[in-house]
């Protein structure tokens, strides 16, 4: 096939977005923006990811995930290396990824410029009825990357992807 | 990189790498017994990315020819930790958790902060990314510093009063000298304990008095010295035996 004589950087991409995060699954790793380097050639390809937070325990099945996809492109080699060069920020979240948060529930981060501040993190905009009339409750929440609030409008509890 | 300055960076990923494992192993002991739900979730995502940062660490360790994370973190004696007292002591008072979280995490901000401009390269880039998420940990203790202190209750601010008295000296022993301090500075790789003490007492002493604590002249303390040559304090050895129980059950467990 001409397809896998010729390998693209775009074919790469796209087997990527079929790579998704297990903490959030309806959102795919290139949306989130941890893929930070690709090198692909007719040998082998390498793949260059940075983790969310240095503690994520996603980190390791995600690198599986993504070996075992691109392995169906005829390459001898899959390297997937992680390596904190380009950090990851949330500002690397697509327009794409931020819409799939949305759909389910959570708040997009907010983007910033230059150096976040945390008390960025006291105005969330509540994602079921759009308020903004919303209370931090804890900076913390069930995954390292998200952060508590109460919606003092529509009285729902909701998550808000924190910025980093 | 010269062996002296090879051993004196891995000196200071050891110190920096113990910190965070201890340390995160003892904010782990509040999962499911802080005071209130949301502290819950704090303390056991503030230990979660300290494992996470002993765990780049120790990588660092290994990439400089030493053995694996695993081994590092599990089967070292306790002599060759290299982690500071205050991390050590154990915690059954929430206010004492929450003044060694202030005390402690302004140091590992500052201490990040200068790294991001480290001469080895690899440091550098985990020191920025480190030191975003430090932000909430920072963010976390000072909000409780204040809302104990000047904005609590006369119960609030005794018990934390005496948590600070308490933990002072063991505060100012994260910044004992290391025998490399000349060759750290001239690498490049750190600036060093002393210049990071300084803008620790920079950042803490403002911090603490606005929020209604007193604080003792700082040259009159004697700090807790000698976690950084090997010599603990008597609660390191059984937090040792309890975080490699399943570890030296099974080495070759996948977990």
């Amino acid at each position: 096939m001409e397809q896998t004589a010729h390998l693209t950087d775009a074919d790469v991409w796209q087997a990527l977005a079929d790579v998704h995060d297990p903490e959030i699954p309806a959102l795919s790793i290139v949306d989130m923006g941890i893929v930070t380097k690709l090198d692909v050639s007719a040998e082998r390809i390498t793949v260059t990811i940075t983790p969310t937070f240095v503690g994520c325990p996603a980190l390791e099945m995600i690198k599986q995930t993504i070996t075992e996809r691109l392995s169906e492109f005829p390459v001898k080699e899959v390297e997937v290396r992680v390596d904190y060069t380009t950090p990851w920020t949330t500002n690397r979240l697509t327009e794409q990824g931020r819409a799939v948060l949305r759909s389910l529930g959570f708040a997009p981060p907010p983007r910033f410029e230059g150096e976040f501040e945390p008390a960025i993190l006291l105005n969330a905009s509540c994602p079921h009825c759009g308020s903004t009339n919303t209370t931090l409750r804890s900076p913390f929440g069930p995954a390292l990357c998200r952060a508590i609030y109460l919606c003092n409008d529509c009285h729902q509890a909701f998550e808000q992807f924190k910025p980093l | 990189m010269t062996a002296d300055h090879r051993a004196a960076l891995e000196d200071l990923l050891f110190r920096m790498a113990d910190d965070a494992l201890i340390y995160g192993h003892r904010n782990s002991e509040w999962t499911g017994l802080a005071p209130i739900l949301e502290e819950d979730i704090a303390f056991s995502s503030i230990a979660q990315d300290k494992l996470g940062h002993a765990l780049a660490l120790y990588h660092l360790l290994s990439d400089l020819g030493n053995p694996d994370p695993d081994t590092l973190a599990f089967t070292r004696d306790e002599q060759q930790f290299r982690c500071c007292h205050l991390v050590e002591l154990p915690t059954q008072d929430y206010a004492v958790a929450l003044m060694r979280h202030a005390l402690f995490d302004y140091a590992e901000q500052n201490r990040y902060a200068l790294l991001e401009q480290s001469t080895y390269q690899p440091l550098a880039d985990l020191a920025r990314k480190v030191r975003g998420e430090i932000k909430y940990h920072v963010f976390h203790a000072s909000t409780w510093l204040r809302l104990l202190g000047n904005e609590g209750t006369d119960e609030s601010r005794m018990r934390m009063q005496a948590a600070l008295d308490m933990l002072l000296p063991y505060a100012l022993g994260i910044f004992e000298p290391s025998p490399y301090e000349q060759e750290l500075r001239s690498a490049g790789i750190f600036p060093g304990e002393e210049e990071l003490k300084q803008r620790w007492l920079e950042d803490v002493v403002p911090l603490l008095e606005s929020a209604g604590y007193r604080l003792p002249a700082i040259e009159t303390i004697e700090p807790a010295y000698g976690g950084r040559r090997g010599y603990h304090t008597e609660h390191l050895q059984p937090l040792i035996e309890e975080m490699t129980v399943v570890f030296r059950i099974d080495p070759d467990a996948e977990w």
